[in-house]
C-alpha cells in the first residue's frame, strides 16, 4: 500500500506538480481578496451612503452575484468575452476577474453592515468631543468597523480557496486538474491512485481552511466577548 | 439573435433545469435532516456523538463539494462502493449541506434562551415536547436567514454535478458551445439558473420578514 | 390555621452549587389558601428555595412533600407535579412565536391534554379578570411589561396548580406597572390561592402576606406573621434589613 500511495503523490515529477497546482489554487485566491477588499470597501462605503440610485444599483448587482453560481459566471465570462471581443482573455485572468466580482458583492455588503452596525451615538459622542467629521471616521468608526468586518473578511478567504477548484472547468491547470492528470496516468497501473490523489486533495484543503476558519471563529469570540 | 437556436436547446436546458432543481431539492432536505440531528446531539452535549458531528462539521465546511465529489465518485468504486452520479450528486450535497445546516439550526437553539426552557419546564413540559413547541419553533425563526443562505449556496453549488458525469445545465450549456453558439447558450445558462434560484431567494425574504413579524425581534 | 391541610411541606432541605452553600436546612410549611412571603437581601437563597420547589434545581438532601407525597424522590415525574406547582419568573418568560391565548392554551392543551374549546372559557375568564381579554391575540412584543407578567401569571393558572410560586415578578417592571401585576396576585390572595412569593415590595408583603418568613445566608431567620415582622422584627438582621427601606429626611441648613 505504502507503495501504491508513494508512486501516485511522489513518483516522478507527481508530487512537485501537486505543489504547483496548489500555488496556483492560493495565488488565485490571495489575489482575488486582495482586489475585493480593495474594492469592496469603497463599494460598502457607497452602499451605506444617502445616494438612492447608488444604493439600488449596488442591491441589484448584490442579488445578482447572490444568486448566480460562480461556475456560471466563470463560464459565462470566459467564453463569451474571449470569443466575442477582440482581446483574448487568459483564463486566469477571468478567474480572478470573477472571483473579485463575487468578492466585492460580498465585502460591500460586509463593510455595509459593520458601519451601519455602530450606533449613532458613536458619532454624536464624537461631535460632542469636538471631533471633525474625518476625525470621527477614522478614530472612532472605522476602527470599530474593522473589528467587526475580520471574520467576514477571513471567512470570504476560506470560501475563495474552497472555490478556486472551479477554475478547472476553464482549462486552467490547478491542484484539482494536476490530480486528474496524475490520476489519469497512474490509474492504468494502479487502481488505487485515485484513492490517494484525490483523498490526499482533499485533506490538503483541510489542513488550509481549517486554521483558516478556526482563527476566524477565534476573532468572532473576542470581538463577541468585547 | 438565432431563435431557431432557442427552439432546438430549449428541450434540452428545461430537462437540465429539472435535474438541478430535483437534485437541490434532496440535497437541501437531506441536508437539514442531518443538521437537525447533528444540532440537537450538540444542543444536548451527547458525549462521543458530539465529538463525531464536530469532527464531521469541520471536514465538510473546510473541503471544496467538488473534491468531495471527486472522492465518491472516483476513489470510492476502488474502495468497493460505486454509487452512481445522481446519488454522488445528492450525497454530496447532502454532507456539504448537512455541516451548515447544523450550525444553522445550533445558533438558533442556542439563542432560544435558558428560562424560556425553564418556563416551559415548568409549565410541565417534557423534553420532546419542550423541543417540538417551545424550542424549535422559535430556534427556526432565528435560523431562518441562515437557513436560507444555505439552501441558495446549495443550489448554486450544483453547478459543478457534470464532474460526476450529469447532464446538467453546464453540460448543456459546454455542448452547445462546441457547436459556436457561445453567447446564446451562455445567456440560456445564466436564465436558467435565475429561474431557479431567483423565486428560491424571493420566497425566504419574503418568509424571514414575515418571521419577523410574527413577534419576534422584541 | 392549624386544621386546614397542608399543601406543601419542606423539611431540612439543603442546596449547594460546589462548595457555597445555598440553602442550609430549610424546613417550612405552607397550609391550603395561605400566602407566604419570602423576603431577605439578594443571595439569601429565595430564589433558589423556590426553584427547588419546582425541581429546577437539583438539591442535595432533605425532602419536599406536595399533598403529603414525597416529590423529591429517586422517581419523581417532575412534568406531572410541575403541573401541580405553577410559577411565575421576573422576565415573564412569555414565548414570543405565540399570541396570548397561544401562550395560556400551550400547556393546558399539550401537556394537560385538555381540549382547546374546553380551556378557552377558562383563559378568557382569567385574561377578564386581569383587565387582559382585548389583547388576547395580540403578540408579547405589543404588550407592556405589567401586561406580559399578567398574562404569565393567567398561563401558570390555567394549569390550575395546587399551588403558585411567584419569583420577584414585579423587579423588572417600570415603577408605574408594578401596582397592576401586584393587584392581580392580590385578588388571588383574597381568593383563596395558596401562594409562595418572593418579593421585595415591603408595603404589598405586609398587605398580602398570612406569613411572613425572613432569610438570609441560606437558613430561616425569623418566621411570623406580618404585623409581628414589620412592626417587631426580633432578630438584628432583619430590623437591619428593614432598616434598607426606611428613608429619613435631611435638612439642610439654610444658607447665609
Amino acid at each position: 500500500m505504502l507503495d501504491s500511495v508513494h508512486n501516485a503523490l511522489f513518483a516522478g515529477e507527481n508530487f512537485r506538480r501537486l505543489m504547483e497546482g496548489l500555488g496556483l489554487t492560493l495565488w488565485i485566491s490571495f489575489l482575488s481578496v486582495v482586489l475585493s477588499i480593495a474594492l469592496g470597501i469603497p463599494a460598502g462605503l457607497l452602499m451605506s451612503s444617502k445616494n438612492k440610485f447608488l444604493r439600488g444599483f449596488f442591491r441589484l448587482y448584490l442579488e445578482f452575484i447572490r444568486v448566480m453560481p460562480i461556475l456560471v459566471l466563470l463560464f459565462f465570462f470566459y467564453y463569451t468575452l474571449s470569443r466575442y471581443s477582440a482581446i483574448n482573455l487568459s483564463p486566469f485572468f477571468v478567474s480572478v476577474m470573477v472571483f473579485t466580482m463575487w468578492g466585492v458583492a460580498e465585502m460591500a455588503d460586509l463593510v455595509r453592515a459593520a458601519v451601519t452596525s455602530i450606533p449613532a451615538h458613536q458619532r454624536e459622542s464624537g461631535r460632542a468631543l469636538g471631533l471633525s467629521e474625518l476625525q470621527i471616521n477614522f478614530l472612532i468608526i472605522l476602527p470599530q468597523a474593522i473589528r467587526r468586518l475580520l471574520p467576514g473578511v477571513i471567512n470570504l478567504t476560506t470560501r475563495m480557496i474552497k472555490t478556486t477548484p472551479f477554475v478547472f472547468f476553464i482549462n486552467m491547470v490547478d491542484l484539482f486538474k494536476v490530480g486528474q492528470q496524475i490520476v489519469e496516468v497512474s490509474g492504468m497501473r494502479d487502481r488505487m491512485a485515485s484513492v490517494w490523489v484525490y483523498g490526499f486533495i482533499f485533506i490538503l484543503f483541510f489542513v488550509i481552511c481549517y486554521p483558516i476558519s478556526l482563527f476566524s471563529r477565534y476573532l468572532e469570540n473576542k470581538y463577541q466577548s468585547a | 439573435m438565432d431563435t431557431s437556436f432557442i427552439s432546438q436547446s430549449l428541450p434540452l436546458f428545461a430537462k437540465a433545469t429539472w435535474l438541478t432543481l430535483v437534485l437541490s431539492f434532496f440535497g437541501v432536505v437531506f441536508s437539514i435532516v442531518v443538521g437537525t440531528f447533528c444540532a440537537i446531539i450538540n444542543f444536548y452535549k451527547i458525549p462521543v456523538l458530539r465529538r463525531i458531528v464536530y469532527a464531521y462539521i469541520e471536514v465538510a465546511r473546510n473541503t471544496p463539494l467538488i473534491v468531495q465529489l471527486f472522492f465518491l465518485y472516483y476513489a470510492l468504486p476502488r474502495l468497493g462502493m460505486v454509487l452512481d452520479g445522481k446519488t454522488c450528486a445528492v450525497v454530496g450535497l447532502t454532507f456539504l449541506g448537512g455541516a451548515y445546516m447544523a450550525e444553522a439550526i445550533r445558533s438558533g437553539l442556542q439563542s432560544v434562551g435558558r428560562t424560556q426552557i425553564e418556563t416551559g419546564m415548568s409549565l410541565g413540559f417534557g423534553k420532546i415536547k419542550l423541543m417540538r413547541y417551545i424550542i424549535i419553533p422559535q430556534a427556526l425563526a432565528v435560523a431562518l436567514p441562515v437557513i436560507s443562505a444555505t439552501t441558495i449556496f446549495l443550489m448554486k453549488e450544483t453547478s459543478v454535478v457534470s464532474i460526476v458525469a450529469l447532464h446538467d445545465l453546464l453540460y448543456v450549456a459546454k455542448d452547445l458551445l462546441k457547436e459556436g453558439h457561445a453567447l446564446q447558450s451562455n445567456l440560456m445558462l445564466v436564465v436558467c439558473y435565475l429561474i431557479l434560484i431567483l423565486p428560491v431567494s424571493l420566497g425566504f425574504s419574503y418568509l424571514e420578514r414575515r418571521s419577523r413579524f410574527a413577534g419576534f425581534g422584541a | 390555621m392549624p386544621e386546614s391541610q397542608m399543601v406543601l411541606e419542606i423539611r431540612n432541605l439543603v442546596k449547594s452549587y460546589g462548595e457555597r452553600l445555598i440553602l442550609n436546612g430549610i424546613s417550612l410549611d405552607i397550609h391550603e389558601a395561605e400566602v407566604l412571603v419570602v423576603i431577605g437581601p439578594s443571595g439569601c437563597g429565595k430564589s433558589t428555595l423556590l426553584r427547588c420547589l419546582n425541581g429546577l434545581e437539583p438539591i442535595n438532601s432533605g425532602d419536599i412533600y406536595l399533598d403529603g407525597g414525597l416529590i423529591t424522590g429517586p422517581d419523581t415525574d417532575w412534568c406531572e407535579i410541575r403541573q401541580k406547582i405553577g410559577m411565575v419568573f421576573q422576565s415573564y418568560e412569555l414565548f414570543p412565536h405565540l399570541t396570548v391565548i397561544d401562550n395560556i392554551l400551550l400547556g393546558p392543551t399539550k401537556v394537560q391534554k385538555r381540549k382547546r374549546a374546553d380551556v378557552i372559557p377558562e383563559a378568557n375568564n382569567w385574561l377578564e379578570r386581569v383587565g387582559l381579554l382585548d389583547r388576547a391575540d395580540a403578540y408579547p412584543r405589543q404588550l407592556s411589561g405589567g401586561q406580559k407578567q399578567r398574562v404569565a401569571i393567567v398561563r401558570a393558572l390555567t394549569m390550575q396548580p395546587k399551588v403558585m410560586l411567584f419569583d420577584e415578578v414585579t423587579a423588572s417592571l417600570d415603577p408605574e406597572m408594578v401596582r397592576e401585576v401586584l393587584d392581580v396576585m392580590l385578588e388571588l390572595a383574597t381568593q383563596g390561592l395558596t401562594m409562595v412569593i418572593v418579593t421585595h415590595e415591603m408595603g404589598f408583603a405586609r398587605a398580602v402576606a398570612d406569613k411572613v418568613i425572613f432569610m438570609d445566608k441560606g437558613v430561616i431567620v425569623e418566621s411570623a406573621g406580618p404585623e409581628e415582622f414589620f412592626d417587631h422584627p426580633q432578630s438584628e438582621r432583619a430590623k437591619r434589613f428593614l432598616n434598607i427601606f426606611e428613608f429619613t429626611g435631611i435638612h439642610r441648613v439654610a444658607a447665609g
